[in-house]
């Protein structure tokens, strides 16, 4: 796997000279490559990972799965993209299952995000039902534990 | 009437102790671990094991385990399908074989292990060659056996590799085993097979035991890790001694093995029914699943500790502490020398001054002296954090 993307993947603050120093390579070269994986598009952006919770914003977020009919020359392509255009659409998945997409929505309340999705998503040509989870409680995300207990301590010096 | 007739004398604990016990030197750690205890906000480069916690499908074995009422004594050699799975990774990575019931046994951690060797294959007065700086309980267990640890130093000029040279020059006609200890604690330097072959013909020419501590062998970061037993007709002579506590960050769990000639593995086992009984059903069952779907996880932390290892060993380098490239272990073992300071008088000022803690390099013997065992098996936050401070406590010397 390419390294840098594997510490950028952890951390994306870190910074050039930082993955070089990690990587024994040179500060440029690892610029350079690094430049070269946003020019083609491979990091697409950079981001945080924040616990909203603690935060003290109370953002709701669902899944819905939805049942969509598929098109002759699009299959399901077509009403994905159209879902996605949402700035309130977090995610679109194609999945396996009952269920063709998976989508995760954010709003500011359960209402909004319920009528959202009766206004937005259902009614498109081709969602033939759609079934909402409301999450109720984060235990991990993106590879983070959010529940994790401090981690025991060593002994400070041992042989 | 519960007035004593008679005056009795004071009880003298000291003729209690065993005189060997007694003249045994105390851990040299001793000192440091007192002082950066008490000590708020240190950065400690001073431990010897892994920052992670034992990966959690493992621990959750256990636990299942233990729901399930494992909890009885196993087998003394140890569970049978945890030593099929012990022989059947020692084959994979080496091609070496081992029959289960003859010539394996399972113990509480690979001290214990180094500690039935010396017991199982000592006489009185038996000698066994100790290359240091090495890990601290070497000499005191050959003692223990009965046996005298000699001593030969390996020099940061040949890497800390063990040269045939020194070996030949402890020889005596009382040597019975050779100890080998790579990828070395504390100077992560490692034997290739070529280092190694340079010793075999002493080794066959002097009848010797080779007791190979290879605890570290998974955390090899230049090619792989060569036992001596995978040398041409060596396997029988040589005991391997592994675990699980650096690869799989278990070392709580006390358990590791010996892989050898039955003979030698089955007085070892003599010992270790009259002594520990068997180890651990729970830490054998945390190995069986440690072996069977763990290797994933002991990649992710041996990429981690190249990473870390990348980073500090040039930054040490960086800021004037020379430090030869540790490919073993997760130790790098910087010289001091240029600061005319002893390891002693460096660790403890570098604590006081800047709250990093090290551990001298003369803790793992005479040979060790002039260098620093920094342990890199911590965060990469801290390692960084360290040698800043590390710098500071450089420049505040003033070297000429």
């Amino acid at each position: 796997m390419n390294e840098i993307l594997q510490i950028l993947s952890e951390n994306s603050k870190a910074t050039p000279a930082e993955i070089a120093a990690l990587l024994g390579q040179r500060e440029e070269v690892v610029a350079r490559e690094i430049k070269e994986l946003e020019d083609s598009g491979v990091i697409r952006k950079y981001m945080t990972l924040i616990d909203w919770e603690k935060a003290g914003e109370g953002y709701v977020y669902a899944v819905i799965e939805l049942k969509v009919a598929l098109q002759r020359n699009t299959g399901y392509d077509a009403v994905a993209e159209r879902i996605a255009r949402f700035s309130e659409v977090q995610s679109v998945r194609l999945i396996s299952g009952d269920h063709d997409l998976s989508v995760t929505v954010r709003g500011k309340s359960m209402r909004e995000v319920a009528f959202f999705v009766a206004e937005r998503i259902a009614i498109l040509e081709g969602v033939q039902s759609t079934c909402t989870h409301f999450i109720l409680k984060s235990y991990k995300e993106h590879g983070v534990n959010l529940t994790d207990r401090p981690k025991p301590k060593r002994l400070v010096i041992t042989a | 009437m519960s007035q004593r007739m008679k005056e009795v004398p004071a009880w003298n604990a000291t003729a209690h102790v065993s005189s060997q016990v007694n003249e045994m030197p105390p851990s040299g750690i001793r000192k440091f671990f007192d002082l950066v205890s008490e000590m708020e906000g240190a950065i400690s480069l001073g431990v010897g094991e892994p920052d992670f916690v034992t990966p959690w499908h493992i621990r959750e074995a256990c636990i299942y385990s233990l729901e399930s009422g494992f909890t009885s004594y196993t087998s003394n050699k140890g569970m049978p399908e945890l030593r099929e799975m012990i022989c059947q990774s020692m084959r994979s990575k080496t091609g070496l074989e081992y029959d289960p019931d003859e010539q394996a046994l399972v113990t509480t951690g690979v001290s214990e292990a180094v500690d039935l060797a010396f017991r199982a294959t000592l006489n009185q007065g038996d000698e066994v060659i100790v290359p240091e700086p090495c890990y601290v309980a070497y000499v005191p267990d050959v003692m223990l056996a009965g046996g005298r640890a000699v001593v030969v130093q390996t020099r940061p000029e040949d890497r800390f590799k063990l040269r045939p040279e020194s070996v030949q020059k402890a020889l005596t006609a009382k040597t019975r085993a050779l100890l080998l200890s790579y990828p070395n604690n504390p100077t992560g330097a490692i034997m290739n097979r070529e280092d190694l072959e340079e010793l075999a013909d002493l080794v066959v020419e002097h009848d010797l035991l080779v007791v190979s501590d290879e605890v570290y062998g998974d955390l090899t970061y230049s090619g792989c890790h060569c036992s001596f037993a995978q040398l041409e007709g060596m396997a029988e002579r040589t005991l391997i001694l592994g675990g699980f506590s650096k690869s799989h960050a278990m070392t709580g769990w006390r358990i590791g093995y010996a892989l050898g000639d039955p003979q030698v593995v089955g007085a070892m086992t003599k010992v270790h029914q009259y002594t520990m009984l068997c180890a651990p059903i729970m830490a054998q069952v945390a190995a069986v699943e440690a072996l069977q779907r763990g290797e994933e996880e002991m990649l992710k932390m041996k990429h981690e500790y190249n990473l870390r290892r990348r980073l500090f060993v040039a930054g040490l380098n960086r800021i004037g502490l020379n430090c030869f490239e540790p490919e073993g272990a997760f130790y790098a073992f910087p010289s001091i020398q240029a600061t005319g300071l002893t390891s002693e008088e460096f660790a403890e000022a570098l604590l006081k001054d800047q709250k990093v803690a090290a551990v001298p390099g003369s803790v793992f013997g005479s040979s060790g002296e002039g260098f620093l065992r920094c342990s890199y098996a911590t965060s990469r936050e801290e390692l960084i954090e360290a040698l800043d401070r590390i710098e500071i406590f450089l420049d505040g010397l003033s070297l000429p």
